[in-house]
């Protein structure tokens, strides 16, 4: 499933415009990514169109990295 | 200048006067429009009058799920929804002491309430696009206030608030959120005034007369242009000096 992966970390540095080699799994979006609060509303957004499906809102805040991004999609598609 | 050919515009309360202005001055800007309201047949007739780029999606703005799905409808009928206009708004009148619970809350449902689930459901498309424009119709009595109208009044000067919160949220995305707050404007509502009525309002306005639908119209389309950039959390006031704040 290293797909998934792929195309999560895909979408971070389309969306935050970083450097594909900073998109590690212990990435923290804010800290790390540079990503304000509505960057991570607007990832949250692009994850489940990509991956046809709903991340509710207590899930979406412990999305934190990278890493938690690929895990809760993982069990969700 | 204010060009909107490509863009899409969804006006709510489109039946009403100053609502199909609205409608008029975006399409004839070259804007493709939705026109939404609770009675479908003024609707239909605007839709006609305007030719293409028109559509007709009703909706009762009361109800929670509308909101959502109005939005839906939008985008499916235009492909998106590039400029939301808050226009629809009721009141219901009673001197403070008298108002019941019910009349306070159509108003709040309907006038603020609906205003913020309609830019909710709006702002992912916008967000998408990198690309945005909500202009509220407010009133000049949420900044003024008006005996009688504590309910409206409250709700059109929650609005002010609501835009520019949700203006600072959303400003780094091209999307600007603004304000266009009437005084009296002369439509089949005031036109039932008695002249004595007519008289007392009149004497208030500095310009000595009413406005026209066309001229909060014309200051909706300036707020939706690609020239109104730099513009936003702000309140026009059209209201002929009534009130110059």
């Amino acid at each position: 499933m290293s797909d998934i992966a792929d195309r999560v970390k895909k979408i971070v540095v389309e969306h935050l415009g970083v450097e594909e080699d900073k998109v590690v799994e212990s990435a923290s979006f804010i800290d790390d990514l540079g990503a304000d609060s509505l960057d991570t509303v607007e990832l949250v957004m692009a994850f489940e169109e990509e991956f046809g499906i709903e991340i509710p809102d207590d899930a979406a805040e412990t999305i934190q990295t990278v890493g938690d991004a690929v895990t809760f999609i993982k069990g969700a598609v | 200048m204010f060009d909107l050919t490509g863009k899409t515009a969804l006006v709510t309360g489109a039946s009403g006067g100053i609502g199909g202005a609205i409608a008029q001055a975006l399409h004839g800007a070259g804007a493709t429009v939705a026109l939404s309201g609770t009675r479908e047949e003024p609707l239909n007739d605007l839709a006609s009058a305007l030719g293409d780029r028109a559509h007709v999606v009703p909706a009762n703005l009361s109800n929670a799920e509308a909101a959502a799905g109005l939005i839906k409808d939008a985008a499916a009928a235009m492909g998106s929804v590039d400029i939301l206009v808050n226009n629809a708004g009721i009141t219901r009148d009673n001197l403070f002491m008298r108002m019941s619970d019910e009349e306070w809350q159509q108003v709040m449902d309907v006038n603020l309430t609906g205003v913020f689930r309609l830019s909710r459901a709006a702002l992912r498309g916008m967000m998408k696009a990198r690309w945005g424009r909500i202009v509220n119709i407010t009133s000049v009595v949420g900044a003024t206030g008006n005996p009688g109208q504590g309910n409206y009044a409250a709700a059109k000067a929650g609005l002010v608030g609501m835009s520019k919160s949700l203006a600072y949220e959303v400003a780094s995305r091209g999307i600007t959120v603004n304000c266009v707050a009437p005084g009296f404007i002369a439509t089949p509502m005031t036109d039932s005034l008695t002249d004595d009525q007519k008289g007392k309002i009149l004497s208030q306005i500095p310009t000595g007369r009413m406005g026209s639908p066309e001229e909060i119209a014309a200051a909706v389309l300036y707020l939706a242009s690609p020239e109104a950039a730099y513009v936003t959390g702000a309140t026009l006031h059209v209201n002929g000096g009534m009130a110059m704040v």
